[in-house]
């Protein structure tokens, strides 16, 4: 399943990086806390978080994340948008909560990570 | 779903309140950010969170919800464990990470909560 | 403005520390005990309870310092949280949903999604917020313990 599919499926919005949306997805990552998804997300993870600030395609570049879904209808800011093209990271929305968002991305398939 | 039920769906262990285990989960939230948690409106309210200092329990305190499940595995410290014994609010943690806690428990027909909107009403 | 003066019950004042991130959530917790001791509907101690956590989370979090005073009257309760810091320039910006000015270390803590402002105007009856860029921030809010809304059980 590659993030287009994903936008398709749930009628998101893309924001940025349009380039990137054939990128397959490794599974789902859902966080706020910037330690946690460094620690633990993998390459090509869809990250699912609220976090608005350009801080999070630095992390998402350097984790080589598939793309970042803002839950909860979050809009990035202005800074976020213009590093998320200059990184080619897909920036999309959801206006659902995280709990329903990652509920209906399971549905379809994809996983989350294996426990502790 | 009751307590119990969240309990065994995410093969969570009980840190404190397991006397609790039969109050009704009416729905869950997943929040790291807690003024998200604060927004919260619906009585039965589960909270899904990795965040484990104390101020997750004032904050699920002051906003009157049910019960509080840690993923990733998470252990609250011992000044969170005795805040919630006072509070009564039941702590329990998962080994799965959030995505696959909230994919299970959405699977199994768990809710999303709904938020207070600008005019004070319930919405999303 | 309001009569507070000549009807007061019950009036406390607390000080909150800015920067001192693991004693957030102890006055607003305080707040709630003496809410709770007075009687008042469960419904106006979850909204004061919201609002006052969120003041105070704002001072530990932007402020150097803070008081947040609280009164209760017959008819209403107040808090008034003066803080000292940098204040706030745009008060129309940082009211507005997920607006934030958050910086590492307040996000570490789990604080700094912007909801702060918006979630304390949801939960008071009445808000007033009055900045001096580089001095501090002034904030009262009022909740009305008479209005039919706040004595409904909870939700």
């Amino acid at each position: 399943m590659t993030v287009a599919d994903i936008v398709k499926n749930f009628g998101l919005q893309t924001r940025a990086g349009r380039e990137r949306l054939l990128e397959e997805v490794t599974g789902g990552y859902a966080s706020d806390l910037l330690s946690d998804v460094i620690a633990h997300s993998r390459k090509g993870n869809i990250w699912i978080t609220i976090q608005t600030h350009p801080n999070i395609v630095a992390v998402a570049t350097m984790k080589e994340l598939a793309g970042i879904i803002l839950a909860g209808g979050r809009e990035p800011d202005a800074d976020t948008i213009q590093k998320a093209e200059e990184e080619e990271i897909p920036i999309l929305i959801s206006p659902l909560f995280t709990f329903e968002l990652v509920g209906k991305l399971y549905q379809i398939g994809i996983s989350g990570m294996s426990p502790c | 779903m009751t307590l119990k039920e969240v309990k065994e769906t995410t093969n969570a262990e009980v840190i404190s309140g397991d006397h609790d285990l039969e109050k009704e989960i009416k729905c869950a939230f997943a929040a790291e950010l807690l003024s998200d948690v604060l927004a919260l409106s619906q009585e039965g309210a589960l909270l899904i969170t990795g965040f484990t200092h104390p101020q997750v329990v004032y904050a699920a305190d002051a906003a009157n919800l049910c019960a509080i499940l840690f993923v990733r595995g998470r252990w609250p410290n011992e000044a969170t464990q005795q805040l919630a014994i006072q509070k009564k609010i039941p702590l329990l943690s998962t080994s799965y990470m959030m995505f696959e806690t909230c994919g299970l428990l959405y699977e199994y027909g768990l809710k999303t909560c709904a938020l207070k909107t600008e005019n004070g009403r319930d919405g999303k | 403005m309001d009569g507070t003066e000549n009807n007061i019950l019950i009036h406390k004042i607390f000080h909150i520390e800015g920067g001192n991130f693991p004693n957030a959530g102890l006055i607003s917790d305080q707040v709630k005990k003496i809410l709770k001791e007075a009687g008042l509907p469960k419904k106006v101690i979850r909204r004061t309870s919201i609002a006052t956590f969120e003041a105070e989370m704002n001072v530990i979090c932007y402020a150097q310092r803070g008081n947040l005073s609280l009164f209760i009257t017959p008819n209403f309760l107040k808090v008034v949280v003066e803080d000292e810091g940098h204040g706030i320039p745009d008060i129309n910006l940082a009211m507005s949903d997920g607006y934030s000015t958050a910086d590492e270390k307040i996000r570490e803590w789990g604080f700094g999604a912007g909801m702060g402002l918006p979630n304390i105007r949801r939960n008071t009856d009445e808000m007033v917020l009055t900045s001096k860029f580089r001095e501090g921030t002034h904030l009262e809010f009022i909740i009305y313990l008479d209005r039919q809304e706040n004595m409904l059980p909870f939700e």
